[in-house]
């Protein structure tokens, strides 16, 4: 009996285990990893249990940063909502405004104008950038990369950041869809910046390639660690890079197509193992094909309106009815399931967090592996506490 | 290799190093204290109220109507109604706002305050150096603290601004027009009164 079939057998129980004598007897080691612990990526506690320094039992316990965000938005009017979805995934707020923005405009029935249409898309794909950009750095961080990677993943971030800025007035709590369209057109001379950003990224990105990429020291801490299963991918509902890690060709910008996604030509890239460095590799491809929008669109961004005519910002009540709307955000499947009762707030606003349902297969990725690995995997798995716990 | 990927990563470290007393693109971050990024147009962190000329009273655009106070999604705004009234920039007698408190300690700069004004009285600062020993009153915004003039607003938006002044001028214009054309219908039945009783009624006030 190999040592990988006997952890697997003690999964969901901890006894104390003979030495393989069979005279001492010694307990498995109860860790806390968290909640305040610079792995975890905010307020996350894994409860593990090692023999050794292997991970036999692993419990996740999130709930430290729950601030009730989906009882506030149901007495809060369906604008003043938005501002709250920021605080979901901070790092991505713009897809977070859109997904809300969406479900409401089906709740509502109103059409964002073409225009608005190209700006949603090039603020998301932006958004993409950005967050696999830090993605990559904290999970490099992760590994003990310390600073070197993180900071130049800042410093490109930076520039995306500074565009979100002169365009929605803050760097990462933009506020900037609203239900029809959105807030504010683009300021002169952003199209240029935005296109200057754009063509200088795969510098950065071939960069970290060449750095990254083939080092050997990457390739030891990520190839085999934390494989997640195909079918397991698909049953335990794992949306976003991480199930396409997986082999799973699921992107919900083609399934949908929502909004005018159907006008880009991109590819999806796939993972082969579903491993820690597929998922690496597979945001770093992603990036490279969310450029390949961002070209387009810029390119190809009309005049126009931004706002529905329908749309007005107060007194907005929707008829009664449900409705979800669903985008690709950069970690998953990020769903907003609202229904209506005629008033001017919903009467049950539900939240689909990509992290959240992300966070599940930990342990069954972590079995196995030492704790050193637990932290790159969690790394990969890309979650934000302000989304997990909402 | 082994220690292949150390030396190409240090050799990168010391090309940034070396290239950051070089070339622009290589150093990005600023001194702050001493030095600072321009601000953007767009940027905004704490709401203020604007006025027109330069009393802060006479000219505050505020009406008081309480509706960025009910569509506030934190709740931080808190406004008292006057009992009296002053009149606005077009010369029409309006409330105005006795108490206009704003917790900047609770606002989340959301901007949906100056989306949902419909007198252009409440505008985003760019001020953010607003630390402060004293926590609780420190940080609650009191009327007199809030109001900035409108000089003020079109240097730190000049070209939002522009469009609010534009706007705003358009709607003067266009009272003014219309107090003029009342005035000229009043004058014109005045007018018509004095002609058509010639003898009864010698000097008819204009009353309305």
């Amino acid at each position: 009996m190999t040592a990988a079939t006997d952890i697997a057998e003690s999964k969901y129980e901890i006894l104390p285990k003979t030495s393989p004598g069979g005279e001492i007897e010694g307990d498995l080691l109860e860790v806390a990893m968290g909640p305040q612990h610079p792995s975890t990526h905010g307020v996350f506690r894994m409860d593990v249990a090692l023999d050794g320094e292997r991970v036999v039992k692993l419990k996740p316990v999130f709930g430290y940063l729950h601030r009730n965000h989906e009882k506030i938005a149901e007495n809060a009017t369906y604008l003043g909502s938005m501002p709250y979805t920021d605080r979901l995934d901070y790092f991505c707020s713009l897809t977070n405004n859109w997904a809300y923005a969406l479900a409401v405009e089906k709740l509502g029935g109103l059409q964002a104008p073409e225009r608005a249409e190209y700006i949603r898309v090039i603020t998301a794909e932006l958004t993409r950038l950005q967050n696999h950009t830090c993605l990559i750095g904290f999970l490099l961080q992760d590994m003990g990369a310390s600073g070197t990677p993180l900071m130049y993943a800042f410093r490109e971030r930076e520039k995306i950041l500074d565009l979100f800025e002169s365009l929605t007035g803050a760097r990462m709590m933009c506020n900037y869809m609203r239900f029809g369209g959105c807030r504010c057109d683009l300021p002169p001379g952003w199209l240029e910046q935005a296109k200057q950003v754009v063509d200088n990224y795969p510098r950065f990105l071939d960069e970290f390639d060449r750095f990254l990429s083939g080092n050997e020291i990457l390739l030891a801490r990520t190839q085999g660690v934390g494989v997640l299963p195909r079918e397991l991918a698909i049953n335990a509902g794992i949306t976003g890079p991480m199930l396409r890690a997986s082999g799973v060709n699921y992107d919900i910008r083609k399934v949908d197509k929502y909004g005018i996604y159907d006008r880009f030509q991109f590819r999806v890239p796939l993972g082969e193992h579903g491993d820690t460095y597929d998922r690496y590799m597979i945001r770093l491809l992603e990036m490279r094909e969310s450029l390949n929008i961002l070209q387009i669109a810029l390119r190809d961004i009309p005049s126009g309106p931004i706002m529905d005519a329908k749309a007005k910002i107060r007194g907005f009540r929707p008829k009664p009815g449900e409705a979800y709307g669903r985008i690709e955000a950069p970690k998953g499947e990020l769903g907003f399931y609202l229904i209506s009762d005629g008033g001017p707030n919903p009467y049950r606003y539900r939240v689909r967090p990509p992290s959240l349902i992300n966070l599940t297969v930990l342990e069954d990725m972590c079995l196995g592996h030492i704790v050193a690995d637990v932290v790159v995997i969690l790394g990969s798995v890309d979650i934000v506490l302000g989304e997990v716990d909402r | 290799m082994l220690g292949e990927g150390i030396i190409k990563g240090l050799a990168e470290t010391a090309r940034n190093f070396v290239g950051s007393y070089v070339d622009k693109e290589r150093l990005v971050t600023v001194q702050y204290p001493e030095e600072r990024l321009p601000a953007k147009e767009a940027a905004r962190n704490f709401p203020f109220l604007v006025f027109d000329g330069h009393d802060p009273h006479a000219g505050l655009r505020c009406v008081a109507c309480q509706i960025c106070e009910k569509e506030c999604p934190p709740q931080c705004i808190y406004i008292e109604k006057s009992m009296d009234k002053k009149p606005d920039y077009v010369g029409k007698p309006q409330f105005y706002p006795k108490i206009f408190d704003i917790d900047i300690s609770v606002c989340m700069s959301c901007q949906i305050c100056v989306e949902v004004c419909p007198f252009e009285a409440i505008k985003m600062d760019t001020e953010f150096e607003l630390s402060h020993t004293d926590r609780f009153a420190g940080l609650l915004f009191d009327k007199h603290q809030l109001a900035k003039s409108n000089e003020y607003y079109q240097k730190i938006h000049p070209n939002e601004a522009a469009e609010v002044d534009g706007h705003l001028a358009a709607e003067k214009a266009k009272a003014e027009v219309k107090a003029k054309a009342d005035a000229d219908a009043k004058a014109r039945i005045a007018a018509a009164k004095t002609t058509t009783p010639p003898a009864a009624k010698p000097t008819p006030a204009p009353t309305s």
